[in-house]
């Protein structure tokens, strides 16, 4: 047996260099983000403290709290539309792979259909921008260039390319049900929709939160297709600006505004409050409840 | 791809394979249907930029749709991208960056996770916590102290800082994943290798063929999201020299606007490799993605 001792000194040993790395490049740099934000840098003199200065910048100023606001409401319905459209169409997606009516083909379907997820941003916003270019005739509408239509279109382009992730959390979960409940179900009569509806979807019921969670964190980190297909003061007239982009904006500056470290740091501390008093409402609400009731 | 393409830790059901003899029957032909009409939506867009890549400009925007005819076929687009852009030196850095996290993150996290699974001391459990809330870590958002870090240390626009933050955002998943693997090698093997006056280090190395997919699945899942990632790339590396393939795509795009050959080319290159890649490690990288984010 390993003393006490030792097995502290070890555990640091091998955990230290993984550990390092974690903190001084994701950990640190975060919890100085949020400090900066408390002050206002001013050319060699250095840096003074101003408390809420930045934030009240943030919030009241008339042109930066108006996109500011703009962003989060486009950053909200950019994930609402992942959720809605994702989850069922990954739902079915699962439940046809685990139908049992596949044998051998489920695996190349499965490959597939997560195909979209293994393309860059790049590709997948150039390839349909060329399909729903109105030159090739396929949509007479300029779907990306019209105000309200903009951001839906940007949306269901990445849900396009993302639907294979829920499709592969449901699709796992599903072949995890044991096999005997279902085999218990089909003596006792039931049809596959119901045994589907009745035994297996509750059984795979906390992978929703689970996905709902994570889509909430992908998307308000999101960026790059936005980026990739309308650059980072992104029109119509903002109307597809998201909180990836307005703070890219902020930090590195566009025509038109100048580069803000200290208000760039604000906005990165309000995303991450964002996104961290949610994950945590999830995991002490939601997700205690679900593991009570699972076995 | 397909008896080794399934996951192998779940069995298939005896129920599955009794039903590929049968005949088929209609729910079976929906089935086939549906998850067709589902593959074809999925790599459609991706055969349409392949296609037209081959094709002349007129071929392009006269019949999209259309395969190359012996008329319409054209290499030209690929012979540009390779006269005027840089896309020898984008792969090189693409590969560089992504195999040097790899193997960073699969030493750092095997290493980390063994640990943490062995020495069972209450420190160990505290800083497994730790990496399990770095999965959901938006490592973005302390992009402007990673700026400020990078200059100081002199390593702004240099593939090493491009290693150095996606080694850190890849590390957290890879300790969780690891750990899972750790915990089924058996304990005897340890006491034994421990009784015959193996060190630590030596015990450690005896068990890490045991956990082998793991490392396949940390691999899988380390490589998507730093090759096709935009965000750092752009802003930690973005000069000509030290472009990953991504972001020369994109930029590419940019510059060439109207020359649809060159433009199509460009994205085939960009997408083929990780595609290849990823059908051939689809069964790593799907239980991976499901084992690490079900914590």
């Amino acid at each position: 047996m390993i003393s006490p001792a030792a097995a502290y000194r070890n555990l640091l040993l091998f955990v230290l260099p993984a550990l390092a790395v974690y903190l001084v490049f994701a950990v640190l740099p975060l919890a100085t983000s949020i400090v900066m934000s408390f002050f206002q840098t001013s050319g060699a003199s250095g840096r003074t403290f101003v408390g809420l200065a930045n934030y009240e910048r943030l919030f009241t100023h008339p042109t930066i709290s108006a996109r500011f606001w703009n962003a989060l409401l486009n950053n909200i319905q950019y994930f609402a539309i992942h959720l809605i459209v994702e989850v069922p169409v990954g739902l079915l997606l699962a439940a046809l792979l685990t139908s049992g009516k596949l044998a051998r083909s489920e695996g190349i379907y499965r490959t597939l259909l997560f195909i979209p997820a293994t393309l860059s941003v790049v590709i997948v916003g150039f390839v349909w921008r060329l399909i729903i270019n109105p030159l090739w005739g396929l949509v007479g509408f300029p779907l990306l260039g019209t105000e309200s239509t903009a951001l839906t279109t940007i949306s269901l382009m990445s849900v396009w390319q993302y639907f294979g992730i829920p499709m592969v959390f449901l699709y796992s979960a599903l072949l995890a049900v044991p096999n005997e409940l279902v085999e218990a179900a089909k003596i006792d009569g039931a049809s596959g929709w119901t045994t589907f509806w009745k035994i297996k979807f509750p059984l795979i019921a906390p992978q929703f939160g689970l996905i709902a969670i994570l889509t909430y964190i992908w998307t308000f980190n999101g960026f790059d297709l936005v980026f990739a297909l309308n650059g980072s003061a992104p029109g119509p007239n903002y109307s597809t600006d998201i909180l990836g982009t307005y703070f890219y904006r902020t930090f590195f500056g566009s025509s038109g505004q100048l580069a803000d470290l200290d208000l760039g740091a604000a906005v990165a501390t309000v995303i991450f409050l964002t996104v961290l008093l949610v994950t945590a409402a999830y995991f002490w609400l939601i997700q205690r409840r679900l593991k009570s009731y699972s076995v | 791809m397909s008896a080794p393409d399934r996951i192998s830790d779940l069995a298939i059901p005896a129920a599955r394979r009794r039903q590929d003899r049968e005949p088929w029957p209609v729910e079976r032909i929906i089935v086939h249907a549906l998850l067709i009409l589902f593959v074809l939506l999925a790599i459609g867009p991706v055969l349409i930029v392949i296609i037209n890549s081959l094709k002349t400009t007129p071929a392009i925007f006269g019949g999209p749709f259309d395969l190359p005819t012996a008329k319409t076929f054209s290499l030209e687009g690929y012979k540009r991208v390779f006269t005027r852009g840089n896309f020898i030196v984008n792969y090189l850095n693409s590969l560089i960056v992504t195999v040097t996290t790899i193997v960073l993150t699969m030493v750092l996290s095997t290493l980390a996770a063994f640990a943490l699974v062995e020495y069972r001391v209450r420190l160990a459990s505290l800083l497994g916590g730790l990496f399990v809330l770095g999965i959901m870590l938006p490592i973005r958002l302390g992009t402007i102290p990673l700026i400020q870090m990078m200059l100081a240390w002199r390593l702004m626009d240099t593939l090493a800082a491009l290693i150095l933050v996606y080694t850190a955002m890849s590390v957290p998943i890879a300790v969780t994943l690891m750990v899972t693997y750790f915990r089924t090698v058996p304990t005897d093997l340890k006491e034994a290798a421990r009784m015959d006056g193996a060190s630590e280090l030596r015990t450690f190395w005896i068990v890490l063929p045991l956990v082998r997919p793991g490392l396949a699945a940390v691999a899988a899942l380390t490589m998507l999201p730093v090759w096709n990632d935009l965000w750092f790339p752009l802003i930690l590396a973005p000069s000509r020299q030290n472009q990953t393939v991504t972001l020369g795509v994109q930029q590419f795009v940019g510059q060439f606007m109207n020359d649809y050959p060159a433009l199509l080319a460009a994205l085939t290159l960009g997408a083929v490799p990780l595609v290849l890649l990823f059908t051939l490690f689809s069964r790593q990288f799907i239980s991976g993605l499901s084992k690490g984010y079900s914590k």
